[in-house]
C-alpha cells in the first residue's frame, strides 16, 4: 500500500524528468548527427576533435578549473569562520543573498564598476596603481565568475563544518595534533564530501558560461558555452552545437562521479 | 608540596559569559597511580573538570597544577594527558589501525615502531585482527575498547575518562568495569573516571568525589563515603538510605523517633538539631517486642537479591528495609539495628568541618 501511494506522488516528477530531461538530452544526441542542412552526418563528431574545438574545450575547462580553485579558496576559510561566529546563521544569510539576484543584473553592476572611468579604476589611481584596463581581461572574468559562484561553494562547505562532531577536533588536539594537523588530518577529511560537492556546483556550470563571457570577457574567452550559444543562435547550425554539448554532457557526467560522493560512484 | 601529587586544583571556577558559575571554588589533590572517579548527577559539572585537566577549555578563575607548575595556558595538544571521550569520537575516516596510530604519527615515530606498538596495544585489549576494521563495522563495546587504546597508547601520565560505559548494556558495562579496573593496575597511570552511576563509582575507585552543582560535596574512599555521608546529598545519591531528623543529647546517645539510641557519633554541641542516617541492609526484622523501633509494613518488592520492604513508625518516618527474608504487607514488626549502624550528619556541615570535628575527638 505504501509503496503505491509514493508511486502516485511520483508522477508529476517522472513526467517533468521525462519532459524536460529526458527528451531534450535524446533531441541533442539526434540534431549532432545532422548537417546544417538536415543530411544525416558524423561530420560534426570529426569537426570536434580538430584544434579549433578541442582548444576551446581546454580553455573550457582551464578557465573553469581557475574559476574552482579560487572560489575553493575563499569559501573554505569562510565557511570555517563562519562556523565559529555568533549568529551564524543570519552570517550565512547574508552570504547567500546576493546569489538570489539575476546574473545578469550582477554582470551589468560590474560593467559599470570595472568601466574605464568608474569606481574600480578611482580606487587603483588613488592606490597610487594608475589606471588599468579592467573590463574584457581574464582577471576580471574570473573575478566576477567567482563573486558569482561563491556562495554555491560556502553552502555545502558550511554544512559539512557545522555537522562535523566538535570532539573529533577535541580528540585530534587530545592526541597532540596542533591546529594545522588536525585541520590536515581531520577536519579537512571530514568535510571533503562538502567541497567537493561545492567543486562540483561550480565547475560543472562554469565550463558552459557564456553570458559573463559576452559581458565581461569581451568574447575574448571562449568557452564551450559560448560556442554552443553561437552555433543555435548566430551561424543556425544545430548539429555542431549539439555534438558540442554532447560532449559537455559527458564532461559534466564524469565530473559527477569523480567528485560524486561514495554512494554515487558505487550505484553508477 | 608532596611530589606523589600529579594534578591540583586550587580554587578553580569556570563560568560562561554572565551564567552561574559552572565549577564554582572547586579544590582538589590527585595522587599519581591511583583510580579516581568524579561521581556527580547530570549537569553537575563533571565533563567540565576532565575538559579543564584535557586542556579544552581553561579556568575562569583559580589555577591547575600538572606535576608542579601551572599548566592554565598550555594547549591540549602539550600535555600529557589522554581522554576518552563520553561519545569515543573516534575518526570515522580513518580505520581502527590509523585511529590507534593517530597520536604516534603526531609525534613521527618510525612507522615499523607504530606497527608494533598499535599491534601490542591492540592485543592487550583483545582486540587482535580488527587492525583493518572501519570504525562503523564494530560493536559498542569494540568501539570504547578502540577508544581506550587510542588514548593509553601515547602513554600519558594520566587517563580522563568520561563515561565511557554509558553506552553499553548491563553485563558488557560489569564486563568492562573489571576490564578498566584491571587496565589501570596493569599500567599503573592515574584514572580519572566519570560516571553518574554510583555502583559503579564504589565498584571501581581507590578514591571518590562527589559534585553537586559545581561543588565538591565529598571526597574520600568509597567505604569512607558510604558509611560516613557528610550530608543528606550525599547519603541519597551514594547508596539507598533512610534519612530521618533527630537531636544529639550528648556524645554517644542520639534520639528519634520518640526515643533515644546509643550511637557511636560525637562532638556535637548538647541537644543539637541533627539528621541521622540508617542503610536499608543494616536494618533487621524481628518479632515486634524484640526491634528497637516498631513499625508497620506498608509495601514489599521482590529485587532478585533482597526484598525491598518499605514501612512507617508510629511517627510517620518512613524505612526501607532490605531483607532476604518475606514479610506479610501490613504486619507490625520490629526493627534491629546495631549502634554502629547509625550514622549522625550535622546540618550544612562543609567537608573542612566534618574532617575537623573527626580530627578534633
Ligand atoms: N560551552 C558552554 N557554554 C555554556 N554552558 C556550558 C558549556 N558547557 C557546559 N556548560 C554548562 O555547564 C554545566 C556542567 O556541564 P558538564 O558537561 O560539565 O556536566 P556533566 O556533569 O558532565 O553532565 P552529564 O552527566 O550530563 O554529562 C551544565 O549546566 C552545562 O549546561
Ligand atoms: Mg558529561
Amino acid at each position: 500500500m505504501r509503496n503505491t501511494s509514493r508511486n502516485f506522488y511520483l508522477i508529476p516528477y517522472v513526467l517533468w524528468i521525462i519532459l524536460f530531461v529526458v527528451t531534450p538530452l535524446f533531441l541533442v544526441l539526434y540534431y549532432s548527427f545532422f548537417d546544417i542542412e538536415g543530411h544525416f552526418t558524423l561530420d560534426n563528431y570529426k569537426k570536434f576533435f580538430t584544434t579549433v574545438y578541442l582548444g576551446m574545450t581546454l580553455s573550457s575547462f582551464w578557465y573553469a578549473f581557475l574559476i574552482t580553485l579560487f572560489t575553493l579558496i575563499i569559501a573554505y576559510p569562510t565557511a570555517y569562520l563562519l562556523t565559529k561566529t555568533k549568529h551564524k546563521q543570519l552570517w550565512l544569510l547574508l552570504i547567500i543573498l546576493p546569489s538570489w539576484i539575476n546574473l545578469l543584473l550582477k554582470a551589468y553592476a560590474f560593467l559599470g564598476i570595472f568601466g574605464t572611468y568608474r569606481a574600480a579604476n578611482s580606487f587603483l589611481k588613488m592606490i597610487g596603481i594608475g589606471s588599468k584596463q579592467l573590463l574584457f581581461t581574464d582577471f576580471s572574468f574570473i573575478f566576477v565568475s567567482v563573486y558569482i559562484f561563491l556562495p554555491f561553494m560556502i553552502l555545502p562547505i558550511f554544512n559539512a563544518l557545522n555537522e562535523l562532531n566538535p570532539s573529533l577536533v577535541d580528540a585530534a588536539h587530545d592526541l597532540g595534533g596542533s591546529s594545522w594537523t588536525t585541520f590536515r588530518r581531520v577536519i579537512f577529511p571530514l568535510t571533503l564530501d562538502g567541497v567537493k560537492s561545492g567543486c562540483q556546483v561550480v565547475f560543472i556550470p562554469s565550463l558552459s558560461l557564456f553570458m559573463l563571457t559576452r559581458l565581461i570577457a569581451g568574447n575574448r574567452v571562449i568557452t564551450l558555452g559560448t560556442a554552443i550559444e553561437q552555433h543555435f543562435l548566430v551561424t543556425q547550425d544545430w548539429g555542431m552545437g549539439s555534438t558540442i554539448a554532447v560532449f559537455l554532457i559527458i564532461a559534466m557526467v564524469i565530473i559527477m562521479i569523480v567528485t560524486g560522493k561514495k554512494v554515487v560512484s558505487k550505484v553508477l | 608540596m608532596k611530589d606523589n601529587i600529579i594534578i591540583r586544583f586550587e580554587h578553580v571556577t569556570k563560568q560562561y559569559d554572565n551564567d552561574p558559575p559552572v565549577l564554582n571554588d572547586v579544590c582538589f589533590e590527585i595522587e599519581r597511580g591511583k583510580f579516581y572517579t568524579l561521581l556527580g548527577p547530570s549537569g553537575c559539572g563533571k565533563t567540565t573538570i576532565l575538559r579543564l585537566i584535557a586542556g579544552f577549555i581553561g579556568p575562569s578563575q583559580g589555577n591547575i597544577y600538572f606535576n608542579g607548575k601551572i599548566i592554565n595556558h598550555v594547549p591540549a595538544n602539550k600535555r600529557q594527558v589522554n581522554t576518552v571521550f563520553q561519545d569515543y569520537a573516534l575518526f570515522p575516516h580513518l580505520n581502527v589501525f590509523e585511529n590507534v596510530a593517530f597520536g604516534l604519527r603526531i609525534k613521527k615515530l618510525k612507522n615499523a615502531e607504530i606497527t608494533e606498538k598499535v599491534k601490542e596495544a591492540l592485543r592487550f585489549v583483545n582486540l587482535k585482527g580488527y587492525e583493518n576494521r572501519e570504525i562503523s563495522e564494530m560493536s559498542g563495546g569494540q568501539r570504547q575498547r578502540v577508544a581506550i587504546v587510542r588514548a593509553i597508547v601515547n602513554e600519558p601520565e594520566v587517563l580522563l575518562l568520561d563515561e565511557p560505559l554509558s553506552a553499553l548494556d548491563l553485563k558488557l558495562r560489569t564486563e568492562m568495569q573489571y576490564e578498566l579496573r584491571e587496565l589501570q593496575r596493569r599500567l599503573g597511570i592515574t584514572f580519572i573516571f566519570v560516571t553518574h552511576d554510583q555502583e559503579e563509582a564504589l565498584a571501581m575507585s581507590d578514591e571518590i568525589f562527589v559534585l553537586n552543582n559545581g561543588k565538591i560535596e565529598q571526597s574520600g574512599t568509597p567505604t569512607d563515603i558510604y558509611d560516613e555521608p557528610i550530608n543528606r546529598f550525599v547519603a541519597n545519591f551514594i547508596g539507598e538510605s533512610n534519612i530521618v531528623s533527630g537531636k544529639m543529647i550528648k556524645d554517644y546517645v542520639v534520639e528519634f523517633a520518640g526515643k533515644t539510641f546509643d550511637c557511636v557519633d560525637k562532638g556535637f554541641n548538647p541537644n543539637e538539631t541533627v539528621e541521622i542516617v540508617i542503610r536499608p541492609e543494616d536494618l533487621e526484622i524481628t518479632p515486634k517486642d524484640q526491634g528497637k523501633l516498631q513499625v508497620r509494613i506498608d509495601s514489599q518488592l521482590f529485587r532478585g537479591v533482597h526484598y525491598e520492604i518499605i514501612c512507617y513508625d508510629q511517627d510517620g518516618n518512613e524505612w526501607l528495609v532490605h531483607s532476604t527474608r518475606k514479610v506479610k504487607v501490613g504486619d507490625e514488626i520490629g526493627l534491629h539495628f546495631d549502634p554502629e549502624a547509625i550514622h549522625v550528619m550535622r546540618l550544612g556541615e562543609t567537608e573542612e568541618e566534618f574532617d575537623k570535628r573527626l580530627e578534633n575527638y
